[in-house]
């Protein structure tokens, strides 16, 4: 099933240049989709389409079958979770534990499985020790978790995060990407705009590269971040065993390896290899 | 080597916590470092980079004990004024550094307090949005910015004053790969050419390490390792934390453990290419 259709999107802020130019894309339920490419290509303007807050200049974005530029955002909020890039613009409670709350308490659950959720979340995203902090008292990274946690908390069925590795060391990037994966098998649908490269390359399997308010690929993460003319064009650089795989490819090293352990699987092969001749 | 900034059994909580941010931090850092400093979200980095520019303790209450010194100020005795003529720092949130109408007025404020002509502030805002390349954001507002552009004129802002100090928090974190990438390039020419100290907070370990000299590992709030780069991520202290190890170094370990040593541990991949065709001629040589 598809759940969000984009057809031939353009969008303007201003009324004179075109941030958005001719946007065609499509996810289907269950996927789990990277968004990459350089600064100020209009990623973060693309998913901002996605739970209603832009609407298309021109062109159309259908989410779960309903048109946003006619159904409001309250009622597509419901379905729609979307992670900010800054959390400053996300957050706004007194305290951490009314923050993920909010969302709960406004979609009308019961207080039991409000509180359920909550202590859910402060475990999940490890903040329980901040449970009555204010929000705005946490270290950076803290403040991502917490916007991650107060969209989680309420269980949205299309799922979209705007950086979400920012200020996570790779310890918390790991407990997201589980996460996220885990997600998708219950069949939520997960969007990631994000500019880590090795996170993309070790989690997702379709990656789409924007540039200039244009998808310039929209395919399989190994086909498109190995192949140097994406990654150049979208000022991107590939995974580091990427790179020297590529560096090595004269000796044999096959050429769109992704990951570590796949480099040094080559490596020790081309030693055998060397041993015997 | 001359010290440039010292921490003196320092320890500082923020007031409505119950726990110390930093605790009993020793350090001297040397005019000329490159310092990564790095650990899991929450362990106080951004605290001690606080710590050294005056705003703790000069706007975020709370206690101290023990002392910083900043080429010889004493930054509680003195103002972040003072101070700010020489260390700049780039903030996590860039943001928040954000209040012009436009981007050249944003990066030119600074300077109007350091007394410069006319002519010397034009040079300078004309160079930093060269090398930046952000000439095109101009005469644009801060506030229509992408999360990358904006943090790229917070960056600007701070480097026009051209500050001996350079403390910089996540500097990349909204920054597309290659932007980030030309950022390091750019400061390893200043610590380099100009001999600028820097501290970094930077996730993006597979990026910086080959620019850094140094690198400081914290958890709640003490420093636990400090050394080399490859000294520090080879400690198993990196390990538990899980602040993760750049690629190369992975792959680095991962052959140690199948009994192929390397001469070294490699910084970037064309360090570890080489590496792997040394081995290969050792082998056929045998
Ligand atoms: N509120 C706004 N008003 C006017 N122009 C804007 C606004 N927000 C963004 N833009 C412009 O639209 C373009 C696309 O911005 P967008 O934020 O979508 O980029 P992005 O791909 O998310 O970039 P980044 O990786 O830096 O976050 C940029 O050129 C930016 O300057
Ligand atoms: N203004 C504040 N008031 C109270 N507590 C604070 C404040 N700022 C930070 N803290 C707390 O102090 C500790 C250290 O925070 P700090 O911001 O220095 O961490 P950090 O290492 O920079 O983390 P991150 O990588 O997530 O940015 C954390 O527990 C944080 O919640
Ligand atoms: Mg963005
Ligand atoms: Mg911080």
């Amino acid at each position: 099933m598809r759940v969000i259709e984009v057809e031939d999107l353009y969008f303007s802020y201003n009324g004179r240049t075109e941030v958005l130019r001719g946007i065609d894309l499509t996810v289907e339920k269950g996927e789990v989709v990277a968004i990459m490419g350089e600064n100020g290509a209009g990623k973060t303007t693309l998913i901002k389409h996605f739970n209603g807050i832009l609407k298309p200049t021109k062109g159309s974005v259908r989410v779960l079958g309903m048109n946003t530029k006619t159904v409001p955002v309250s009622k597509l909020a419901r379905h729609v979770g979307l992670i900010f890039q800054n959390p400053d613009h996300q957050l706004f409670a007194e305290t951490v534990e009314e923050e993920i709350a909010f969302a709960l308490k406004n979609l009308g659950f019961d207080d039991d499985y409000i509180n359920e959720r909550v202590n859910w979340a402060l475990k999940f995203m490890k903040l329980e020790k901040y449970r009555k902090s204010s929000p705005f008292t946490l270290s950076g990274g803290e403040k991502k978790r917490l916007a991650i946690a107060s969209i989680l908390a309420y269980d949205p069925d299309i799922i979209i995060f705007d950086e979400p590795t920012i200020g996570q060391e790779y310890l918390h990037k790991q407990r997201l990407a589980d996460f996220i994966k885990y997600l998708a098998s219950k069949g939520k649908t997960v969007i990631v705009v994000t500019h880590d490269v090795e996170f993309v390359a070790e989690n997702f399997s379709r990656t789409v590269v924007m540039a200039n308010g244009k998808i310039v690929a929209d395919g399989a993460t190994r086909e498109v971040l190995t192949d140097p003319e994406i990654t150049k064009r979208a000022r991107l650089i590939p995974p580091q065993p990427t790179q020297c795989a590529l560096l090595l490819k004269d000796l044999g090293v096959p050429e769109r390896v992704l990951l570590d352990s796949e480099l040094v699987q080559s490596i020790v092969s081309l030693l055998k290899h060397s041993m015997i001749t | 080597m001359s010290v440039i900034v010292s921490f003196e059994e320092y320890s500082f909580k923020y007031s409505g916590t119950t726990f110390y941010a930093l605790r009993n931090i020793n350090l001297d850092i040397y005019r000329g470092d490159f310092i990564l400093l790095t650990g899991p979200s929450g362990c106080g980095k951004s605290t001690l980079l606080r710590s050294i520019n005056g705003l703790i303790p000069h706007f975020y209450e709370g206690e101290y004990t023990g002392r910083v010194i900043v080429m010889g100020h004493e930054v509680s005795k003195s103002s972040t004024y003072e101070l700010s003529r020489y260390v700049g720092m780039v903030f996590q949130d860039p943001e928040n550094q954000l209040f012009s109408s436009t981007v050249e007025r944003e990066i030119a404020f600074g300077l109007e307090n350091l007394g410069l002509s006319k002519e010397e502030m034009r040079r300078r805002v004309d160079n930093v949005l060269q090398i930046l390349k952000i000439e095109n954001l101009r005469h644009k507002s801060p506030y229509e910015l992408s999360g990358g552009q904006q943090q790229k004129v917070a960056i600007a802002s701070i480097m026009v004053m051209e500050p001996e100090i350079l403390i910089l928090d996540e500097p990349t974190a909204n920054l597309d790969p290659l932007s980030a990438l030309e950022l390091f390039e750019l400061l390893a020419r200043l610590n380099r050419e100009m001999n600028i100290t820097i501290v970094i907070v930077e996730h993006r370990l597979e990026l910086i390490t080959s620019f850094i000299n140094r690198v400081l590992l914290m958890d709640r709030g003490r420093i636990v390792a400090d050394g080399a780069p490859e000294e520090v991520f080879l400690e198993r202290t990196s390990k538990l934390l899980g602040i993760g190890v750049p690629k190369v170094i992975n792959v680095y370990l991962q052959l140690r453990n199948r009994g192929i040593e390397m001469d070294r541990p490699p910084r970037k991949p064309e360090e570890l290419a080489v590496q792997v065709r040394r081995l290969l001629q050792r082998r056929s040589s045998k």
